[in-house]
């Protein structure tokens, strides 16, 4: 479904990424783990557009995307959640949960999509009137989540959920993010929490200041030695 | 008492005319972060394009309803600096979006001086008198008198900030603006494309100004070309007052300014009525520089 093959990007004259390769099946949720700054969301930014690779191609469906403006890449169906969530704290949750829906016309559908949400995350129902500031943090998530679910993505990017998250709560989020891809929707998660994504996601792939260092399924990921050194605390 | 009323209506009138020019600097303001200082130059574009229409209309047609002459004024007026305000944004700003703020901020300098030769050019220096189109109809009541004029001015400005209130607030496009204000990465993820947004910011700034414009013509029934430069000090004034990037707070703080002005002129000196605006604007800068009813934000990081 989606595929990265050898991106390079540049911020100036600093490499983010240096020649990666990424593929992700559909109805998959593929785990991209590592450090901070090792390009994990740098990767996610070339696929929805807001950077452009300066080498290297990603193509969705097999038609290149990477030249692409971000509302393009939204309109074939990849919806980005941001790192630190980005809600607009100013607007109410509905709204927030509309914006999402931003280029679509099906009403009926934007209907359906609302009410799945509102399963998934039914707090967000009794917010709605509230603007997106004054939600908590894991709620906020949650929003984000949602508005990016509203643009009805068959490929969900999504940017460190867990960020910032009480760990119970880390949990629950997880637990949503289950039921979102139990929707059938196909998802690539950036991580710092490796615990965590590598219970929940298929496959992960392993970065390390730019470069693929490893991939393989979320088990074998889990069971080398060096993982579990570097991102397990040692203890597996 | 019927002083200080008659000079409330004064300063109200006055003060909706600010009101719609601070709107167009707020709204710009709220989404680009840029003070555009040649908005009170399309203001007086505006204006000038009203005149161009009633001399267009006296040359065409006699005996043309009142109401018709001035809707179709306002309407080409409109229209026109619509497609201003879109191609200054295009040529002016869109090339520097990337570049330090004070760049594009020195650049509207630059495009006021160009607005403001380009009417003297075309239409000289001297002041152009407007005529009047509006019948001299006054409504006396305890000695306070109210003019036709002054009633149009009152309910063309009300419906359009009625109507802008309703877009920002309701419609898709006046939301997708708001998420711009916001965050425009995250606008951008939703599909929101950001060229788009803050040139219909542009668009509508500009209108609103154009209806100002021709609205202050026909109230003083003389335009100048540098007209602009103080209407769009004072709207500015009016915008901060009220809270620069605030929509309500243009509204509020032009029409206070219109009456301040019109209260001050009256009982203090009405040669010092243009003084009231920049002591206002210098006590809001020391004191609450978010204005009345800006939001004391935080500088994004």
């Amino acid at each position: 479904m989606l595929e990265l093959r050898h991106v390079y990007t540049r911020y100036g004259k600093v490499e983010c990424l240096k020649g990666i390769t990424v593929t992700v099946q559909k109805g998959e949720m593929v785990a991209l783990l590592g450090a901070n700054g090792a390009g994990k969301t740098t990767a996610l930014k070339a696929i929805s557009g807001l950077i452009h690779p300066v080498a290297g191609e990603i193509l969705f469906h097999g038609k290149p995307i990477s030249s692409l403006r971000p509302e393009e890449v939204v309109r074939l169906g990849i919806s980005h959640v941001p790192e630190g969530r980005k809600i607009f704290h100013r607007l109410s949750v509905l709204e927030n949960l509309e914006l999402g829906a931003f280029l679509r016309r099906d009403r009926s559908g934007i209907q359906k999509d609302l009410e799945e949400i509102f399963q998934i995350f039914p707090i967000l129902k009794k917010r709605l009137k509230q603007k997106g500031g004054t939600l908590s943090g894991g709620e906020q998530q949650m929003l984000a989540i949602g508005r990016g679910l509203m643009a009805g993505p068959s490929l969900l990017l999504l940017d460190e959920p867990s960020l910032g998250l009480a760990p119970i709560l880390v949990t629950t989020i997880f637990k949503m993010i289950e039921a979102v891809k139990a929707k059938g929707k196909t998802i690539l998660l950036v991580e710092q929490n490796a615990r965590m994504a590598l219970k929940t996601a298929d496959r992960a792939y392993v970065m390390e200041t730019g470069q693929m260092v490893l991939e393989g399924s979320a088990e074998q990921v889990r069971k080398n030695p060096a993982v579990q050194e570097a991102y397990l605390g040692g203890s597996g | 008492m019927s002083l200080f009323i008659q000079q409330l209506l004064n300063g109200l009138t006055i003060g909706m005319v600010y009101a719609l020019i601070a709107l167009g600097y707020t709204m710009v303001y709220g989404v680009i972060q840029l003070i555009n200082f040649a908005h009170g130059d399309v203001f007086m574009v505006g204006a000038y394009l009203a005149l161009t229409l009633i001399w267009a209309f006296a040359a065409v047609v006699t005996g043309a309803p009142f109401w018709v002459v001035l809707t179709a004024l306002l309407l080409f007026g409109m229209a026109g600096c619509a497609v201003l305000g879109a191609l200054i944004e295009r040529v002016a700003y869109k090339p520097l979006r990337a570049s330090p703020r004070l760049a594009a901020l020195i650049t509207s300098i630059g495009v006021s001086f160009f607005l403001q030769n380009a009417v003297m050019l075309i239409y000289g220096s001297k002041d152009q008198s407007v005529p009047e189109i509006i019948p001299h109809v006054r409504f006396e009541f305890h000695g306070v008198s109210f003019s036709l004029t002054q009633c149009v001015i009152f309910l063309t400005s009300i419906a359009l900030m009625v109507f802008l209130t309703w877009f920002i607030q309701k419609t898709k496009l006046g939301k997708a603006m708001r998420a711009c204000a916001e965050n425009f990465e995250a606008a951008n993820l939703m599909g929101i494309s950001a060229d788009r947004i803050i040139r219909v910011t542009f668009v509508m700034g500009s209108a609103l100004a154009a209806v100002a414009g021709g609205l202050f013509g026909v109230y003083y029934g003389s335009i100048n070309f540098h007209d602009g430069y103080l209407a769009g000090l004072k709207a500015f004034t009016a915008a901060v007052f009220g809270g620069i990037g605030s929509i309500p707070g243009a509204m509020v703080g032009g029409v206070l300014l219109g009456v301040l002005e019109g209260l001050g002129a009256a009982y203090l000196s009405s040669e010092w009525k243009d003084v009231f605006a920049f002591v206002i604007l210098i006590a809001i800068l020391l004191f609450k520089p978010s204005g009345i009813l800006g939001e004391n934000l935080p500088e994004k990081v």
